[in-house]
């Protein structure tokens, strides 16, 4: 069948979407203007808990140009929904810092601004308590950490193997708050028509997005379209609806008038979620030869007063490492600080930083090759469920990965490689990310003119779901990808789950594979003309694709970098990445390539540059902006390689593809502090690994 | 300052502006508005702004010329990169009230700049060649961006990396690392830099 296809999967098609995107034609949420549209600017909390005593709205109302000013006293009222943060202007209480307290609306982008800088706000504070410590007063184990996993796994006798092993390392990581800061701000562009309610929004999902407007607003779904054309990065967060889109539509439900809300680049990280800091112990235990006795992973971490999230991040350790003894754990405390959410591979990021730190240590401590002791513990089934692997290909990564990065002329000796100012060194580092995928529906119709249309509520947040789906559809109906046209992204089409945990192609690719298939059957069984309307196929895979499955299903990887460290200033450079990954079968190698690269870039970050901060006297994140927050920028990336092995498994979907948009960024982070250990002998355990660290801690190194 | 000095610097700044000082001619004391008369892409426009509006708002909600995007609104992220006068600016940091007069060229306007057949600019062309982008949000200002500094880099305009000895004047080669130095004002979160340099580079070549 796929020989039969051209440009159909495992093509390195140019995506679709792209002559749009570089002619400026895309449109993203706040680009679409509805005769007679008008604009919101949120004005949010300055004080980190308490409550809103008054709200001084005349100066604004004066402004000219102005239409109102929304506040708990005269906003809409809103059903409730499962989600605390999205009932805003609701009530007076102010849970955190960055919280809406009123929104202005006004004819113009400039009006909106100056009302909202016009509103007065008086506050009555509480006492808060906002910065996450070592052992938080308060601190409590949650019933089950994002994902549904449980909050604690305990086998063997983890405390006393580690007690009594040989070899053993003891050992703190820090992650700092992260900000996921797409380029597209959160925005919306919201009108009612007739009882409709149409909405422009940047999400990674339509469909839970009309789910949440319809409950707000109490509208039957049908009465509510969402629209996510193009959607200008995601990375988590925008993963479910966020407040922007319930006050762009309460806001054109008072006025009356289409309105478009944009968050401005600061109140993005209060309000539209953001990596919780994690605090990590590992305790690992060793045999002389390399041999895991013990792992013991125990997270701490930060939420919100009004919603639970927990940062999944021992769980990487329920998967990695063969052994009998084992304990991941995890603790949260409930700040003043805006509700944490999913960032690109919640869990597994921090906590493969953390895990992938500790065994580094651990191979110096053995003096040992690090992927000789990752080999050496390579389980021959998942050690925490012992199911088996579908497929798990991490040992073949990283002799890969050694292979093309030259690891077999590494001298092992740390802090001993030196030019001039500069140490160099480099670093291994395993990654992980599970197989997810959800049920969705989809339609395909064949046309007379042999275009074959398929129908599917997907969105495509920059990985180029649109190309990939017309791939899939291709080789199921055994055509060209030219002669399929995907339409994605409007609840109008049939519903599908959102771009998230790396789930998005499989989960749309799987109904999209029914459907061709079943299309291809009816046209091979019938004979003469199509009628004019076409021919159509539809498929649900409900009960299949969420069907459980014996397998433990995960993708692996390695990543390897080289870095200079200047020990005049402390800079860290990353020279290298490279990055080998085992995700099944890899559906378009250019699109792919590009998430994987870009996953890595996002770990560099994480590494070096990345790091929020809570102001303990306000409550707020500092530095919230991209001033303030550095996201790698050009000079900060030098030339960074993706490659991946073939991996054939048959217990995935159809395609026989593993999700490819969060491996990337796993393990990176430790990759690069493993590799400044390997340069200058000092090993830090706090990201990011900024100058001011590195040069505190490396004055003897000079 | 003595007067020799004053009536120097009086004739370096007359030889460099183009417009006539102080801008628009018919703004009353005390106007929240002017008229500005500027070209986009090559066209005409005359309008009323408020003197709060950036030229990146008035391209994007008066204009409807929303290639130019808003990442950050404070010259931060490099998103919404335009050309104006030929040199790459961020729009969200100037006000459209002094822009009378401007030749202002967005990501729209490209391809026409190129002057040749055919739909997309080299660059843009390179761009989808390289897989330059994911989400696309930043890819016009990356374009606005590398478009200007070639043009910088011709005109032999050092960088923080450009070797010192280089005469001044004479063109920058552009390495990787020159062309990494040169678009960092260019963020993108998709991590799309390698490609985005391996696409500047090939119009180059």
């Amino acid at each position: 069948m796929a020989s039969q296809a051209h440009n159909a999967v495992g093509s390195p098609i140019e995506r679709r979407e792209g002559g749009a995107k570089v002619s400026g034609g895309a449109l993203y949420a706040t680009e679409y203007t509805p005769p007679g549209c008008v604009y919101a600017w949120l004005v949010t909390a300055t004080v980190p808990k308490g409550r809103v005593a008054s709200l001084d709205t005349a100066a604004a109302l004066k402004v000219p140009g102005v239409l109102a000013v929304l506040t708990p006293d005269s906003a809409p009222r809103l059903a409730d929904t499962d989600d605390a943060t999205l009932a805003v202007l609701q009530n007076s209480e102010v849970p955190h810092h960055g919280w809406p307290v009123a929104l202005a609306v006004a004819e113009t982008l400039e009006a909106a601004r100056a009302a909202a800088g016009s509103v007065g706000v008086a506050y009555e504070t509480e006492p808060h308590e906002s910065v996450l410590t070592e052992d938080p007063p308060g601190a409590y184990t949650p019933d089950e950490v994002n994902g549904g996993h449980p909050t604690e796994r305990r086998r063997g006798d983890p405390e006393g193997r580690f007690a009594a092993a040989p070899v053993k390392i003891d050992a703190r990581y820090r992650v700092p708050p992260l900000y996921n800061h797409p380029m597209e701000p959160h925005g919306a562009t919201a009108s009612w028509r007739d009882g409709r309610l149409t909405v422009y929004d940047t999400s990674q999902g339509a469909d839970p997005v009309r789910a949440v407007l319809a409950q707000v607003f109490e509208l039957p779904e049908e009465r509510v379209t969402v629209v996510c054309e193009h959607v200008g990065g995601g990375f988590g967060s925008k993963g479910t609806p966020r407040p922007h889109v319930v006050l762009a539509a309460m806001a054109s439900l008072h006025v009356r008038r289409p309105v478009k809300l944009a968050l401005t680049r600061r109140q993005l990280t209060e309000l539209v979620g953001h990596r919780a800091p994690t605090d990590h112990r590992l305790r690992l235990g060793a045999e002389p030869d390399g041999t895991l006795t013990s792992l013991i992973h125990e997270v701490t971490t930060h939420t919100s007063r009004i919603k639970e999230f927990v940062e999944q991040a021992a769980v990487p350790g329920r998967v990695m490492y063969a052994g009998a003894n084992s304990l991941t754990a995890h603790r949260v405390a409930a700040l003043d600080v805006p509700t944490p959410s999913w960032m690109r591979a919640p869990g597994e990021a921090p906590g493969m930083y953390a895990l992938e730190s500790a065994v580094d240590e651990l191979a110096c401590a053995l003096a040992m090759d690090p992927i000789e002791l990752r080999t050496r513990n390579e389980p021959d089934e998942e050690p925490d469920s012992g199911r088996p692997f579908s497929s798990r290909h991490l040992v073949e990564c990283l002799r890969e990965g050694a292979k093309r990065f030259g690891w077999a002329e590494r001298d092992h000796r740390a802090g001993v490689r030196r030019s001039g100012a500069w140490l160099t060194g480099t670093g291994v580092a395993a990654a992980t990310y599970p197989v997810l995928v959800s049920p969705s529906r989809a339609t395909v119709t064949a046309h007379p003119d042999g275009l074959h249309v398929v129908r599917i509520n997907a969105t495509d947040i920059g990985t180029g779901a649109r190309t990939v789906l017309a791939q899939i559809a291709a080789e199921a109906l055994g055509v060209g990808a030219e002669a399929v046209r995907t339409e994605i992204g409007t609840t109008g089409l049939p519903k599908a789950p959102l771009a998230g945990g790396s789930s998005g192609t499989a989960s749309w690719g799987w109904a999209v594979h029914e459907a061709c298939r079943s299309l291809a059957r009816r046209l091979h069984e019938r004979s003469g003309p199509l009628p004019p309307e076409g021919l159509t196929a539809s498929a649900d895979t409900r009960g299949t694709a969420d069907a459980e499955s014996p397998y433990a299903r995960h993708a692996f990887g390695a990543h390897f970098a080289e870095v200079g460290v200047d020990t005049d200033t402390g800079e860290v450079r990353v020279r290298r990445l490279l990055g080998v990954y085992a995700a099944g079968r890899i559906l378009n190698p250019r699109t792919a390539g590009s998430q994987f690269i870009g996953g890595m870039v996002m770990g560099l970050g994480m590494a070096l540059t990345e790091g929020g901060r809570v102001d303990p006297a306000s409550g707020a994140f500092l530095g919230s902006d991209l001033a303030g927050y550095h996201v790698p920028a050009h000079a900060d990336v030098p030339e960074v390689e993706a490659h991946w092995i073939d991996e054939e498994d048959a217990h995935l979907n159809p395609m026989g593809s593993k999700g490819i948009g969060e491996i990337g960024i796993v393990g990176t982070a430790a990759a690069i502090g493993n590799a400044v250990h390997h340069a200058t002998g000092i090993r830090f355990r706090e990201l990011p690994l900024t100058p001011d660290q590195v040069h505190a801690a490396g004055r003897g190194l000079v | 300052m003595d007067s020799s000095e004053e009536s120097h610097a009086g004739a370096s700044a007359q030889a460099v502006r183009h417009a006539p000082w102080p801008g628009p001619a018919d703004s009353p004391a005390g106007a929240t508005e002017s008229r500005v008369a500027l070209r986009v892409n090559g066209f005409s426009h005359t309008t009323e702004v408020d003197h709060r509006t950036t030229l990146l708002d008035l391209l994007r909600e008066r204009l409807a010329l929303t290639g130019s995007k808003k990442g950050c609104d404070h010259g931060q992220c490099g998103a919404c990169t335009v050309l104006v006068d030929g040199r790459r600016v961020n729009s969200c940091l100037l006000l459209a009230v002094a822009q009378d007069g401007a030749e202002v060229v967005t990501v729209e306007g490209l391809a026409d700049l190129a002057g040749e057949d055919g739909d997309l600019h080299p660059l843009q062309r390179a761009f989808l060649d390289r897989d330059a982008f994911q989400c696309g949000y930043c890819t016009p200002g990356q374009l606005c961006s590398a478009v200007g500094m070639l043009e910088e880099a011709r005109a032999g305009a050092p960088s923080a990396v450009t070797d010192p000895q280089q005469g001044l004047g004479s063109a920058v080669r552009l390495t990787g690392e020159e062309i990494r130095e040169r678009l960092s004002g260019n963020l993108c979160r998709c991590g799309a830099y390698p490609h985005i340099v391996e696409a500047v580079r090939d119009v180059i070549a």
